[in-house]
């Protein structure tokens, strides 16, 4: 069990990671390129894309074995955490509202459900009294 | 070459195919909700080749770039959903040269006309006024006092300038 040991170790898992990263980012570019609709390619824009950069970020942060750095990476990694399903909400939401949902590809389309309910409840209410 | 190089390479050039197929999508839209997604996928591609770039020549200085290119992608994504709003039929897409040419050239044409038209009215009022004054002038018995052509010379406008006549009207607002 010698550094140089360990220093190899991190190197090779730091190169899977980084493979692993690059990888998954290639993916989301396809997936934004042939996914049919806009929940579609916002999917590929979401899960693949943070997964891939986080294993980037751990390749890098394995790589560079700084403790300053690894902190700003981790920093890194919570901010993508955080934003990208902010952005996708945004994004959904804007993308319903405006209809470039296709309804065809949905499953389960609950939203609507829940609007037209509240809509004929809003009316009852205006004609009740 | 070591190992590294050829992991380094083999990634950037998935990295690179991915941003470009992103940036296919940015181009065909069709909506600026998928050109917002295809983009904050491109610069999280950027994100990871610099993330590469520093894990290639292990310096560690590069990675407040990362942070400020993760926050800015946010911004960018976010402030586009905002805005976003329901778009006609055709709006989404890019335009080609051939349209945008057309549409400049009816623009051009257009605001030509409209200054033929406000010059001729320009020039019908000038012609009613010195009409008005000669008649004035003609009809006017000089009264005691002989305030008369005074009086008439202050309705007619001052005469135009000539170094105006085809250029910039006086009045144009923009």
């Amino acid at each position: 069990m010698t550094p140089t040991f360990w220093t190899t170790v991190a190197d090779t898992v730091s190169v899977i990671c980084l493979l692993g990263g690059a990888f998954f980012a290639f993916a989301a570019g396809i997936g934004a390129l042939r996914f049919p609709d806009l929940l579609a390619r916002m999917h590929a824009a979401t899960k693949p894309q943070v997964l891939g950069l986080v294993l980037v970020l751990v390749g890098l942060a394995l790589r560079l074995r700084d403790g300053s750095a690894l902190w700003a990476l981790v920093l890194v990694a919570i901010f993508q955490m955080l934003t990208a399903p902010v952005a996708a909400h945004m994004v959904g939401r804007a993308g319903f509202r405006t209809g470039k949902i296709r309804d065809d590809l949905l499953v389960v389309d609950e939203l609507s459900r829940d609007l037209d309910a509240t809509r004929s409840r809003s009316q009852d209410d205006q004609q009740a009294p | 070459m070591s190992p590294f190089d050829v992991v380094v390479a083999v990634c950037s050039i998935l990295l690179t195919l991915g941003a470009a197929f992103a940036i296919r999508r940015a181009e065909k839209g069709p909506s600026i909700l998928d050109r917002t997604i295809a983009l904050d996928i491109v610069v999280t591609a950027m994100i990871a080749g610099v993330a590469l770039y520093a894990a290639h020549f292990r310096r560690a200085d590069v990675v407040p770039l990362l942070v400020v290119l993760s926050l800015v992608g946010f911004v960018g994504s976010v402030t586009v959903a905002r805005f976003a709003a329901v778009e006609p039929e055709g709006e989404g897409r890019v335009r080609t040269r051939e349209e945008v040419a057309a549409e400049e050239a009816e623009k051009l044409r257009l605001e030509q006309e409209e200054e033929e038209v406000r010059r001729r009215r320009r020039h019908a009022a000038e012609d009613e006024a010195r009409a008005a004054a000669q008649q004035a002038t003609d009809a006017g018995v000089p009264e005691p006092g002989g305030t008369t052509p005074h009086g008439a010379r202050a309705t007619v406008e001052p005469e135009p300038d000539e170094e105006h006549h085809g250029g910039p009207a006086d009045e144009e607002t923009r």
